[in-house]
């Protein structure tokens, strides 16, 4: 049995990328597998923990429940398109090594993204406002706390609106 | 004692290459040419394997193997086992019976995962469903099913200890009481799931292996499992390890992928899905109940206690029985007790194996013990602070040495229970609740006092083995000055997100007082590595970083001797300042570090005789207080250190819907000598969220037919950013004598506090309504059950007496 393919064209971290893929290959196994963007990380493949989060269109989405094919014509942003033009560490990223907002690092790709996805909408967020947009990513190492300290630390110094 | 490095608020090491999204786990290894498992699961929690159809699955595309439990088991040995049950085997294919839904039948190996999942389903397995047994009080009947029958019974370990007048405290005390306190099965459940890969290389015979691994003695296991000399296994510590907190063993999926890499000659790799994770990935925690007995007189003082404490390890054993073990070490928990009764039972049942979780066994048991310590305060009505005020031990009973045999280093107690009642202020936190009572609400304060021992051997495994004779637990670090004088610090173990990195570069770089920034921390891979026992137990602080000490210690010896002999006078003739040694009362009599580097390298003609060449230094230490062998009635030193937390939490919860709300929480702390402050920290709040997910939400919940009801996130409930509040930790600073720089062990603090707080705050917040609840997890269905009980009897009842 041979899969059909089907072409796509996703712009990924501001690089038009094109592929044949199969229809049943999920987002995130392209990125990881075929992209070699393994920085998304795969946790429970049914939408739940957030690992594996990513921007579409700006948007936060789970990569694990999207096929690569349903991203044809989107932009994509995973957590190696967060750093500056000059690959340095962006505010947010910066922040999270200031305030310790990690640990095992696994489920910090989904963390960032989520954040920067707040930040982008609202440059100034409260703490419950910073929970309530990190609500569906789960991490097991830091209960959080780290993690809402990065954030507003990233927000204190203006970490918004600088994604693609 | 004040320090360059240590104690200081610094980045860690490890963080940048995360946030970049340039961390290196399991399933970014890719290999030329790797093929990948999918596996096949029995339905069944008991059964015979009638027969094993492979034709189909063969023949799909892109499919290279599936193996069977009959050639696997016939070519490879059992798994290791803590407790002498030599006939309790253990392999990660079943081969005959399955003894576990969900426990691996088949393997299917295939050029994608995807495509080996199509074949996985497409292997015919016939069984022949046999009896089972899910509650282990029903395991332990006489006539039960057997889960091994050839073990002849369903317990794998019991003793009954017996330290001090336990019989005389009971009866000359004024006062028992007896309950039970029920701890359900969860776990730690990283976010990554366990995986590994391997590669076998015909023209060396070797084994490579890439694993998400926290496990002592993996590289050993996997070669004696494989029939293969230690040195033909070569494991690659620089994975990074998405989380762990004890489960990340993966011992059989390692043999298996092994095999299959072996047998195949081609690169394989298994990465857990979350389903075979949960369900056949055999890291369940402790399913433990404890039937608690304390004997006390009427201004409280604590005589005696008698814990009968069950765990269920479900169909196989591996380390898991030792998680009753470990509490000998802290048996009577931070209070003068003089005499304690013992009664750990290991029993199997028809469920997922039993892994090593943060605390190894601990959590529960403080559960257990300071529900009961409440419950003592409630039947005296005595308040709970001054209840555990008195019998705490004080700060000038240290060394102290409890029933069991085991000495507590240092530690001040009260200083740190009165801290975080002050940083939670406690008077007003009393009348906010009594406030809230007031209006109608289900208002409670819960408080848990508890210990971490950490640092310790694997004397355990001596204690519930008397065949087992392993008392050595060392860990190592080499530390390398090169010709550039950059200094390199090489450990011997992965991590799993608790810094190591940054701890060995700490500690070097306060030893020769140099940038710990500029020191780089690498792995060794399994051969080439000094001896370590991984991450367990919260001993690398101690373990770890008094290994990194000592050998930078011996690099400051070693420049301290070339200058001397330079200079041509003894080394206490010489000052040693960041890494350059001077004359005393000469400064410019100096030499710098690079030139130091620079003689120890290139100039043997300027190194004092008989001195090796090169900087370079290793240091292999065990643990502080040794390994001796337990006494007869079972008293024994394994842990030489003794951390302290203090857990004050507010919760309301809605009566309507039983749902529980955290509003506050602080926990007060004392691991002595914080190496990084964030990372102490951090794996502290991690803890406590831990903690509430065990309290509150997460079980491996079992049918009555034997299938896993909560094998996914929807119904695995782990705590999100709504379910944990704002934390706040209190720090206090109680140095060991034992180590280095007074370090304490902390990566299972937190954990080891917070459900026994929690679970006395739900409590607290049900003592209006007559009832009590102590069972884990408190889900908002059973707090609601325990208020509609309320409200129906009208009268005062007990969960446990009902059953």
């Amino acid at each position: 049995m041979t899969e059909t393919l089907n072409a796509i064209t996703v712009e990924v971290n501001g690089v038009p990328r094109t592929a044949r893929v199969p229809a049943r290959l999920s987002l995130v196994d392209w990125l990881r597998d075929e992209l070699r963007l393994t920085g998304t990380h795969v946790g429970c493949e049914h939408g739940v923990c957030g690992a594996c989060s990513i921007l579409l269109d700006g948007e936060p989405i789970r990569s694990c429940l999207l096929y690569a094919v349903q991203a044809d014509g989107h932009r994509v942003t995973t957590v190696e398109g967060l750093a500056q033009p000059d690959g340095s560490l962006s505010v947010l990223q910066d922040s999270f090594c200031e305030a310790h907002g990690l640990q095992c690092g696994y489920c910090t790709s989904g963390l960032l993204i989520a954040a920067q996805a707040l930040l982008d909408a609202n440059p100034h967020p409260s703490d419950a406002q910073i929970r309530e947009a990190i609500g569906g990513n789960l991490c097991r190492c830091t209960g959080y706390q780290q993690v809402v300290e990065a954030i507003r630390l990233a927000a204190e110094r203006g970490a918004g609106k600088i994604t693609p | 004692m004040t320090y360059l490095y240590i104690g200081k608020k610094r980045r860690t090491k490890e963080d940048p290459r995360f946030v970049m999204g340039r961390g290196r786990y399991v399933a970014d290894v890719a290999l030329p040419g790797m093929k990948h498992v999918a596996l096949v699961a029995s339905p069944h929690p008991s059964a015979r394997i009638a027969s094993i159809r492979t034709e189909a699955a063969l023949a799909h595309a892109g499919v290279h193997c599936v193996l069977t439990g009959e050639e696997f088991c016939a070519n490879t040995d059992s798994l290791q086992i803590g407790v002498d049950a030599p006939e309790v085997t253990r392999w990660a294919l079943a081969h005959g019976v399955v003894r576990y839904a969900g426990e691996w039948v088949a393997a299917v190996v295939a050029d994608t995962r995807a495509l080996a999942e199509d074949a996985a389903e497409l292997v015919e397995v016939e069984y022949d469903p046999l009896p089972y047994v899910i509650d282990p009080e029903a395991s332990l009947e006489p006539g039960a099913v057997l889960v091994h029958p050839a073990h002849g019974s369903n317990v794998l370990y019991h003793r009954k200890f017996v330290w001090g007048p336990v019989e005389e405290a009971f009866e000359k005390a004024e006062h028992r009481i007896a309950f039970r306190a029920v701890w359900g099965r969860n776990a730690t459940v990283p976010i990554e799931t366990f995986g590994v890969a391997a590669q076998w290389d015909a023209g060396t015979q070797m084994l490579d292996i890439w694993a998400s691994i926290q496990m002592p003695k993996f590289p050993d296991q996997t070669a004696r499992a494989l029939r293969l000399p230690g040195n033909a296994v070569r494991v690659h510590y620089d994975v990074d390890v998405g989380g762990s907190y004890g489960v990340k063993r993966g011992i059989k999926h390692t043999v298996l992928v092994g095999y299959l890499a072996k047998r195949l000659g081609m690169p394989v790799r298994l990465i857990e899905d979350r389903l075979e994770n949960m369900r056949g990935g055999d890291m369940h925690g402790p399913d433990r109940f404890f039937d608690m007995q304390v004997a006390f007189d009427g201004d409280g003082t604590i005589r005696g206690l008698k814990i009968r404490a069950v765990d269920d390890v479900g169909a196989y054993a591996g380390r898991s029985p030792l998680q009753l073990a470990k509490p000998v070490t802290a048996i009577c928990g931070p209070y003068r007790i003089p005499a304690v009764e013992y009664e750990p039972t290991s029993v199997m049942t028809n469920k997922t194996p039993q892994e090593a979780v943060r605390g190894f066994g601990q959590s529960p048991t403080n559960f257990a013990m300071e529900r009961a310590i409440d419950r003592v305060a409630r039947h005296l009505g005595m308040d709970r602070i001054a209840l555990r005020t008195k019998n705490l031990i004080r700060k000038d009973e240290f060394p102290y040495t409890i029933p069991s045999g085991s000495t507590y280093d240092s530690g001040d107690y009260h200083a740190v229970v009165d801290k975080a009642l002050a940083a939670i202020d406690y008077p007003a936190l009393v009348r906010e609740r009594d406030a809230a009572r007031r209006a109608g609400g289900l208002a409670g304060i819960g408080i848990s006092t508890c210990l971490e021992p950490s640092g310790g051997n694997s004397a355990f495994e001596v204690l519930f083995n008397p065949k087992n004779e392993t008392t050595t637990w060392m860990d190592s670090c080499l530390v390398r000055v090169d010709l550039s004088g950059a200094v390199t610090g090489v450990m011997n173990t992965s991590s799993s997100g608790q810094g190591h990195e940054t701890l060995v570069a700490t500690v070097v770089g306060e030893v020769l007082e140099r940038d710990p920034a500029a020191i780089r921390v690498v792995r060794a891979d399994s051969l080439t590595a000094l001896p370590s026992n991984s991450p367990v137990g919260s001993r690398m602080a101690i373990m770890l970083g008094g290994a990194a000490a000592g050998a930078a210690k011996k690099i400051k010896a070693a420049l301290l001797a070339i200058a001397a002999h330079n200079f041509e006078c003894s080394v206490e003739d010489l000052e040693y300042a960041n890494g350059d040694v001077s004359l005393k009362g000469a400064p410019e009599k100096k030499l710098s570090w690079g030139q130091l580097v620079t003689i120890a390298h290139r100039n043997i003609h300027k190194m004092p005789p008989g001195m090796e060449p090169g900087l370079q230094e290793k240091f292999v230490w065990d643990v502080p207080t040794g390994g001796d062998l337990p006494t007869p009635e079972g008293r024994i030193q394994i842990y030489p250190c003794y951390a302290f937390e203090a857990h004050v939490v507010y919760v309301e919860i809605d009566r309507d819907t039983g749902k529980p709300s955290i509003r506050r929480y602080v926990c007060g702390h004392d691991c002595g000598v914080m190496i990084n402050p964030d990372i102490v920290h951090g794996m502290t709040y991690g803890g406590i969220a831990h903690g509430i997910g065990a309290a509150l939400y997460e079980k491996f919940a079992y049918s009555e037919d034997g299938q896993l009801e909560s094998g996914t996130f929807m119904d695995y409930l782990i705590p999100s950013a709504f379910e944990v509040p704002e934390l706040k930790i209190v720090d206090h600073c109680t140095p060991s004598p034992l180590t280095t720089f007074g370090q304490k062990g902390s990566g299972e603090a937190g954990y080891l506090g917070a459900p026994a707080a929690i679970a006395n705050a739900v409590n607290d917040a049900l003592e209006p309504l007559g009832v009590s609840i102590d069972r884990l997890p408190m889900s908002h269905a059973a707090i609601w059950e325990r208020i509609a009980t309320a409200h129906d009897t009208g009268s005062p009842t007990n969960e446990a007496g009902k059953r």
